[in-house]
C-alpha cells in the first residue's frame, strides 16, 4: 500500500486497531452484553478496513475531501448492506440473551 | 496539515473509545461509550468521502443500536457488575490480540495497490442503470441480490426476535417526551422521503431512508404513540414483507416481460424504464426497513396470550 | 462550506471571534461535565454552555456560507437547542426520581 501516505495509512492503521480491540474485548469481556457490542466494535474495523481499500487505485484521502471523486462503489455498497445486517444480528443475540437471563432466573428461583 | 491533524485527533478518539468501552468496568458506561464512537464513526465516514454510510451510521450504528443495548441492559439491571478480571486473565488474551494485530498489519502491507476491474465496470455501465449516483447503482441494479437477500436477512432476524424476546416492560409516561416525539415526526418523515428520492443521484436511498424512519418510530412508541405498530396487527404484517414482496413481483415481470429483445436476465431492469423500477423498489423496501428497524428495537413477542387477552380486555373496557 | 465567496477583512475578524468564543463555551461545559458533582449540575453545564457555544459556532460559519445553508443551520441550531431542553428536562426528572427511590 505504498500509494496511502498519511490520512490514509493513519485510518488503516486505526481499523487494524479497531479489530484488535474488539477481539479483545470479545475474549475477554465477562458479560456477553459486553461481547455483542466487541462484535460490533470488530465489523466497525472491518467496515473502516474496506472504505480504505475503496481508496485503492483511485483518488487518495491525504489529498482531497471532494465527494465526488471516483472511489470504488461496490465497497461502499457491501459496507451499507453490512450495517443493515449487523444492526439486525446484534438485535437478535440480544433477542436471545434476554431470552438465556429469563430462562436462568426462572430456573433459580422455581 | 490541518487536515492531517484532524484525522490523528479523530483515530485517537475513535480507539480511545473504544478501548474504554471495551475495559470500563460498569456495563452502562460500556454502552454510553460505545454511542459516542458509533457516532464519531459517522464522523469518520464522512470524512472518509462516504456520506452514504455517515447517513446509515448515524441512525443505525448510533441511535438504533444504542436503544437496542440500553433495552437488553434494562432487562438485565442497570447497575449488575461483571465478574472482575485478575491480572493472568488479561495477559493472555492481550498477547494474543497483540500477536494477531501484527500479523493482521504485515499481511494488510501486503494487499495489492491496483483495484480490481469492478469500478471501471460500474463507471461504464453507469448510464444504462437508470440512476446517476454509482453506490444506488450498484445496490439496485448490478448488485440488487445482494439488497434482495438482505431484506430476506432482515425478516428472518425479526421474525427470531420475536420468537424468543421476553415481553417489554414499559415505563414512564412523560407529557413533555411526548409532544416532543409528536413535533419530531413529521420532520423525520419529511427527511426520509428526501433522503429517498435525493438516492438517485446524491449520496442517499432505501437504506438510510428506513433508518431514519425506524428511529422516528422508536421514540414515538417508546412514548406510547403509535399503537397500531404490533405484530398482532396484520396490515404491520403486511408492511414488514411489503419491500420483499415487491422486490420480488417487479423481478419477475421484468423477467417475464423482456422490453429489449436481449436474453432476459434474473434482477436485470431494461435500461428504459430501470429508474422508475429502482424507484419504486426503494419506497417500498424502506417503508418495510423502516417498519422491520423499528420491530426489532421494540419487539413485542409474537402470539404471546398474556399480550392478546390483556389487550381485548382494554379494548372491552372501552367499548 | 463555499470557499468562493470572498470574506472582508472586519468579516472574517467577526466570524473567528464568535467560533473561538463557541470553542470556549464547549471546554467550559466539556469541563463541568466532568467536574461539577452531582447529576443536575452537570446537565446544567452540557446543556447551556453547549447550545449556546454551538449558536456562537454556527453564527460564526455564517459568514462562509450562503442563504439556504444558513436556513438549514439555524434550523439544526434550533433542534439542537429543543432537543437539548427536552432531554435535560427528562434526565433530571429520573435522577429525581432515582434519588427518591434510592
Amino acid at each position: 500500500m505504498a500509494e496511502l501516505i498519511g490520512s490514509g495509512i493513519l485510518y488503516y492503521l486505526t481499523s487494524a486497531g479497531l479489530i484488535a480491540i474488539g477481539v479483545y474485548g470479545f475474549i475477554t469481556g465477562p458479560e456477553i452484553l459486553r461481547r455483542i457490542l466487541a462484535l460490533n466494535i470488530i465489523s466497525a474495523g472491518i467496515f473502516m478496513l474496506m472504505i480504505v481499500l475503496a481508496y485503492r487505485g483511485g483518488a487518495n484521502p491525504a489529498i482531497t475531501t471532494d465527494a465526488t471523486i471516483l472511489v470504488d462503489p461496490i465497497l461502499h455498497a457491501l459496507v451499507l448492506t453490512g450495517l443493515v445486517v449487523a444492526v439486525s444480528t446484534t438485535a437478535f443475540a440480544l433477542a436471545l440473551l434476554a431470552r438465556a437471563k429469563r430462562h436462568a432466573d426462572a430456573s433459580e428461583q422455581p | 496539515m490541518s487536515l492531517l491533524l484532524f484525522d490523528a485527533m479523530l483515530c485517537a478518539l475513535l480507539l480511545m473509545l473504544a478501548l474504554s468501552s471495551m475495559l470500563s468496568r460498569q456495563l452502562v458506561d460500556a454502552i454510553i461509550l460505545y454511542i459516542a464512537f458509533g457516532l464519531l464513526m459517522a464522523l469518520a465516514w464522512a470524512r472518509l468521502a462516504a456520506p452514504d454510510l455517515a447517513l446509515a451510521e448515524a441512525a443505525i450504528g448510533a441511535g438504533l443500536t444504542g436503544a437496542l443495548c440500553f433495552t437488553a441492559l434494562a432487562r438485565q439491571g442497570l447497575h449488575a457488575a461483571g465478574p472482575k478480571l485478575s491480572r493472568q486473565q488479561r495477559f493472555w488474551p492481550g498477547l494474543f490480540v497483540l500477536i494477531m494485530l501484527t500479523g493482521l498489519l504485515l499481511s494488510l502491507l501486503q494487499l495489492q495497490v491496483q483495484s480490481g476491474p469492478l469500478p471501471a465496470a460500474v463507471a461504464t455501465q453507469l448510464d444504462n442503470s437508470g440512476v446517476s449516483h454509482p453506490v444506488t447503482a450498484v445496490l439496485l441494479n448490478f448488485r440488487s441480490w445482494d439488497t434482495f437477500m438482505e431484506l430476506v436477512v432482515l425478516l428472518s432476524a425479526l421474525l427470531g426476535t420475536l420468537k424468543v424476546t421476553p415481553p417489554l416492560t414499559q415505563r414512564g409516561n412523560w407529557a413533555l417526551s411526548r409532544s416532543w416525539s409528536q413535533l419530531l415526526a413529521p420532520i423525520v418523515i419529511f427527511l426520509a422521503g428526501y433522503v429517498l428520492w435525493a438516492g438517485a443521484s446524491q449520496p442517499g436511498g432505501a437504506f438510510q431512508a428506513g433508518a431514519l424512519l425506524a428511529a422516528g418510530a422508536v421514540v414515538l412508541r417508546l412514548n406510547k404513540q403509535l399503537n397500531w405498530l404490533h405484530w398482532q396487527n396484520g396490515w404491520v404484517r403486511l408492511l414488514t414483507v411489503i419491500g420483499l414482496l415487491v422486490f420480488s413481483l417487479v423481478a419477475i415481470v421484468a423477467w417475464l416481460l423482456p422490453v429489449i429483445p436481449a436474453k432476459p436476465v434474473w434482477l436485470g431492469w431494461p435500461p428504459a424504464v430501470a429508474g422508475a423500477i429502482i424507484l419504486l423498489i426503494e419506497t417500498f423496501a424502506s417503508i418495510a426497513i423502516g417498519i422491520t428497524l423499528t420491530l426489532l428495537v421494540v419487539a413485542e413477542p409474537a402470539n404471546h396470550p398474556a399480550v392478546i387477552t390483556h389487550q381485548r380486555t382494554e379494548e372491552g373496557a372501552h367499548g | 462550506m463555499n470557499p468562493t465567496i470572498e470574506l472582508t477583512q472586519i468579516g472574517s475578524i467577526i466570524s473567528t471571534l464568535l467560533l473561538i468564543t463557541g470553542l470556549i463555551f464547549f471546554v467550559a461545559g466539556s469541563v463541568g461535565m466532568l467536574r461539577f458533582p452531582d447529576s443536575f449540575s452537570r446537565l446544567h453545564a452540557v446543556t447551556k454552555a453547549d447550545s449556546l457555544g454551538l449558536g456562537s459556532v454556527i453564527a460564526g460559519l455564517m459568514f462562509y456560507c450562503n442563504w439556504w445553508q444558513n436556513v438549514l443551520m439555524l434550523f439544526t441550531w434550533l433542534l439542537v437547542l429543543a432537543s437539548g431542553a427536552v432531554s435535560c428536562q427528562l434526565l433530571a426528572r429520573f435522577c429525581k426520581a432515582a434519588e427518591k427511590q434510592g
